[in-house]
């Protein structure tokens, strides 16, 4: 007979039976046992998986001794090496969702070990982890524990099994967030005048591709000072000394590049466009059309500024993720902070 | 306008004596292409391949793809306005070879495209793989400028296909389709209560390498134009980008646009279909507001009431996109848009540069950074290296054992913005 | 790119040309520049003119940087 694989359960004071709000503070226990809903769960593994040991710990415990409550509860996982995290299913109850987003994500990140929980679609626990754990969308009361453990019982087994999951509506979790291209049966234009004519006759249609909500950041201070300030130039038109020496790709950059421009005057000579997404003749002509390098320093001369500060930026723009050109932002925006740059001009295309 | 395309059904191509179709198999005289194209003195060498559906061959970098066809009543053979002489097309009957295409290949001038996989895992991801594809390597002289290049390639991609297809010119179709459309006012009355159905086909327009041409006039150069259906499917518009393999339009899906297929096929049944008006994608703020404006004028103007919009590219030109949409659903008039999505290579990034809450009705057809793994191919036509520089591969994407891996960006007609191919994304 | 920057409390100005979309993704300061292909120049233009009309530009861009703003600015 196969082996039965091992599932590791997480429960918070109330489920795990210990008691209610009096002893949200309890630190994190571990049993070789099937407690709280980890029971009826285990029923639902059949005999392909089993429940092999459940921890408590008190919702207040973990929200509030984040480190000490992950530190022994990562250890357990260590030693009980599952196959597979449970937690929850927590409802409507912010902190047990917190704690059960937690869990996973430490087990996600550090173990890569698949997760599932289940939380009401409202729970802040789900923004936590959704992308990175199952999320079993769930009643807001516990009332709602019959229809959920069947359903995180069912997305653990596949996960077990290395089986493929399925669209969110059909295995009942909130969306992790993930954009999969899958072929249709019918090719887009046709998608395409199905959807109109419903539009057109006042019929339901689903769009394939929701708009997305852009969020904002509160305007930086003012610089008070210009003529002391230190000002960097950024890029993201891809413009790169000869050679492309770091090899920044010409669409979809999967890095950025630092140069030093202290000792030039311009990019032109030095520098050209590796950037695919436009016509590139007058950037090879004149890079500083792309970034205007040469204006900094006559600034800088005139002193209207500060210093232009040594380092130039760049990337390419093109066909780049937000994901990315978000993660690039964070990065470089950082050394600018550490070096104490003033103020930052960033150039598109 | 009435427009016959007849098809006579391909079933393999091979090298032989002269250039001729019989029984299905398309034979082609390999010397007398490759002279009648340096005909052209600004090219070089011209080397030609066969690429099969099924064979273990990879195309790399691609530049163009167009149907080979001749034009056997009717004016305007060939591509009027670019090869031929300027004429009305769109009336006539075409000799079309079906399910044969000419690709043409190397080297180009910036950063290039794409690839196209015969079989495995990469022919999933084109259309071209089920095509039996005349491969064309193009070596212009040296010491071109730029724009000169890109032209004696484009042109000798087209020249190419004509010259094959006359090859169809007195066989007998297997198939004959008729693509019938009166004007306006002769329409409206035979369907008085069907939905008046506008196709707004944008156009990348925005410099070398990445330009259209409508009769020959680079589509940087108009304002929003309407065009008869017919005349896109019989030659009017070509293709002169070479940018993005994932969603650049190639000449063969022009001659082949399947929104206007999918549309004409309704026409009459479930919509009165007006036509198709060509947007160009501008890279000015102020030429932008032009074209969106302009283009939702002519939507009004027209009276439609619903409209498609496709899009060619992604990144600036999601924002003319979304400012038609937005446009025309504040005249009550509905939309549905198609294009595809950057949402990086875990699919967790928003997917378009630009957003518009009007947006209600979007068909996705893939994300452009999905990654893809190819095996090894037994040949490779052109050079396997340029996939670490064009748009969608990377420095070492290629392994020593020839595999590699590459975002659908890399691959042509992976993602088409017309809907061309059955790519979709959902969210998982 | 523009918002992580900014997120570290620089101020930072985004000199494109497609504003709509500097707008929509959240920029807060903001200079209008010329063409995708060049935006912080014109190759049309005769060089004095050309180099004029850079030199405004980026001087606007350098006097955003030390504007105070509440809400998103083109300047």
């Amino acid at each position: 007979m196969a082996k039965k694989f091992r599932v590791l359960y997480y429960v918070n004071q109330f489920f795990g039976q210990i008691g209610g709000e009096e002893k949200a503070g309890v630190a994190p226990t571990f049993e070789a046992k099937t407690l709280g809903p980890a029971l009826g769960f285990n029923g639902l593994l059949g005999d392909e998986g089993e429940v092999i040991g459940t921890i408590i710990c008190g919702d207040n415990y973990f929200n509030e001794n984040k480190e000490e409550a992950l530190e022994y509860i990562m250890n357990v996982v260590k030693e009980q090496k599952p196959d597979i995290v449970v937690a929850g299913p927590a409802f409507n109850a912010g902190r047990y969702g917190m704690a059960c987003a937690g869990v996973a994500n430490a087990v996600v990140d550090e173990l890569n070990i698949p997760v599932v929980t289940g939380m009401y679609v409202e729970n802040p626990g789900v923004e936590e982890c959704k992308s990175k754990a199952y999320v079993v969308s769930v009643a807001d009361s516990a009332g709602g524990m019959r229809e959920a453990l069947p359903k995180m019982a069912n997305l653990t087994k596949k996960l077990a099994k290395g089986e493929e999951i399925g669209l969110p509506e059909e295995e009942g979790y909130i969306p992790q967030g993930k954009r999969l291209t899958i072929f249709s049966d019918k090719r887009g234009s046709q998608r395409a005048v199905e959807m109109l004519l419903s539009r057109l006759n006042g019929e339901a249609f689903e769009t394939e591709l929701p708009m997305p909500v852009f969020d904002k950041v509160e305007p930086a201070k003012a610089i008070e000072d210009l003529s002391k300030a230190t000002i960097a130039l950024v890029t993201s038109g891809g413009i790169v000394p000869h050679g492309n020496p770091d090899r920044i790709q010409s669409a979809s950059a999967q890095k950025w590049g630092k140069y030093d421009v202290s000792n030039i005057d311009a990019l032109t000579g030095e520098y050209y466009t590796i950037h695919g997404g436009y016509d590139p003749v007058y950037a090879n002509e004149k890079p500083d059309r792309v970034a205007p390098l040469d204006l900094l320093k006559e600034f800088e001369k005139e002193g209207k500024i500060g210093k232009v500060y040594e380092f130039f930026y760049t990337t390419t723009g093109t066909g780049t993720s937000v994901g990315n050109a978000t993660k690039f932002g964070v990065e470089i925006g950082k050394e600018l902070k550490e070096a104490g740059v003033d103020g930052v001009i960033l150039t598109s295309t | 306008m009435k427009l016959e395309l007849r098809r006579i059904h391909i079933k393999d191509i091979q090298f032989g004596n002269e250039t001729v179709v019989k029984d299905g198999i398309l034979t082609i005289n390999q010397e007398e292409l490759v002279n009648k194209l340096k005909e052209d003195e600004r090219i070089k060498e011209v080397k030609v391949d066969l690429a099969r559906p099924g064979e273990k061959v990879r195309i790399i970098p691609v530049k163009d793809v167009i149907e080979p066809r001749v034009k056997i009543e009717g004016e305007g053979n060939g591509f009027p306005g670019v090869t031929t002489k300027m004429a009305q097309v769109g009336s006539g009957k075409v000799n079309v070879l079906y399910g044969a295409a000419v690709v043409t290949v190397g080297d180009i001038v910036g950063f290039q495209e794409g690839v196209i996989d015969m079989w495995g895992e990469g022919a999933k991801w084109t259309p071209f793989s089920k095509t039996y594809n005349i491969v064309v390597d193009i070596k212009p002289v040296e010491g071109l400028a730029p724009h000169t290049h890109e032209e004696t390639v484009r042109l000798a991609g087209l020249k190419a296909a004509e010259y094959i297809g006359e090859a169809g010119r007195n066989i007998e179709p297997d198939e004959v389709l008729v693509y019938e459309m009166g004007s306006h006012a002769e329409e409206s009355k035979k369907y008085p209560d069907l939905p008046r159905v506008l196709y707004v086909e944008m156009l990348i327009s925005q410099g070398l390498l990445h330009d259209g041409y409508i009769y020959g006039v680079n589509s940087q150069l108009i304002l929003p134009t309407l065009l008869h259906p017919n005349e896109e499917l019989d030659g009017a518009v070509i293709s002169g980008n070479c940018v993005a393999a994932c969603d650049k339009i190639t000449t063969y899906q022009h001659q082949n646009n399947s929104v206007i297929l999918d549309l004409y096929e309704q026409h009459g049944k479930t919509i009165n279909f007006l036509g198709v008006i060509l947007t160009p994608e501008l890279t000015t703020l102020e030429g932008k507001f032009r074209t969106c404006d302009y283009t939702a004028k002519l939507c009004k103007t027209l009276g439609a009431d619903g409209v498609i919009i496709s899009e060619e590219g992604y990144g600036n030109p999601d924002s003319d996109l979304l400012m038609i949409c937005k446009r025309l659903e504040k005249e009550g008039i509905k939309t549905v848009l198609i294009t595809d999505e950057c949402s990086g290579w875990d699919g967790m990034s928003q997917p378009l540069a630009d957003t518009t809450e009007e947006a209600v009705a979007v068909v996705s057809t893939g994300n452009v950074s999905h990654v893809i793994k190819l095996e090894p191919a037994d040949k490779v036509i052109g050079d396997i290296n340029a996939i670490t520089t064009l748009a969608g591969g990377w420095e070492g994407c290629l392994e020593e054992d020839g595999s590699l891996q590459c975002e659908l960006n890399a691959v042509i007609g992976s993602t088409s913005e017309i809907g061309y191919h059955n790519c979709t994304v959902k969210l998982y | 790119m523009v918002k992580e920057i900014e997120r570290y409390g620089i101020p930072i100005v985004h000199m494109s040309t497609i504003t709509t979309i500097s707008e929509s993704v959240g920029a807060n300061r903001i200079v209008p520049t010329i063409a995708i292909p060049h935006p912080v120049g014109n190759p049309n233009l005769p060089e004095n003119e050309e180099y004029s009309l850079r030199k405004k530009m980026v001087e606007r861009a350098i006097d955003a940087l030390g504007t105070e703003i509440t809400e998103v600015t083109q300047f």
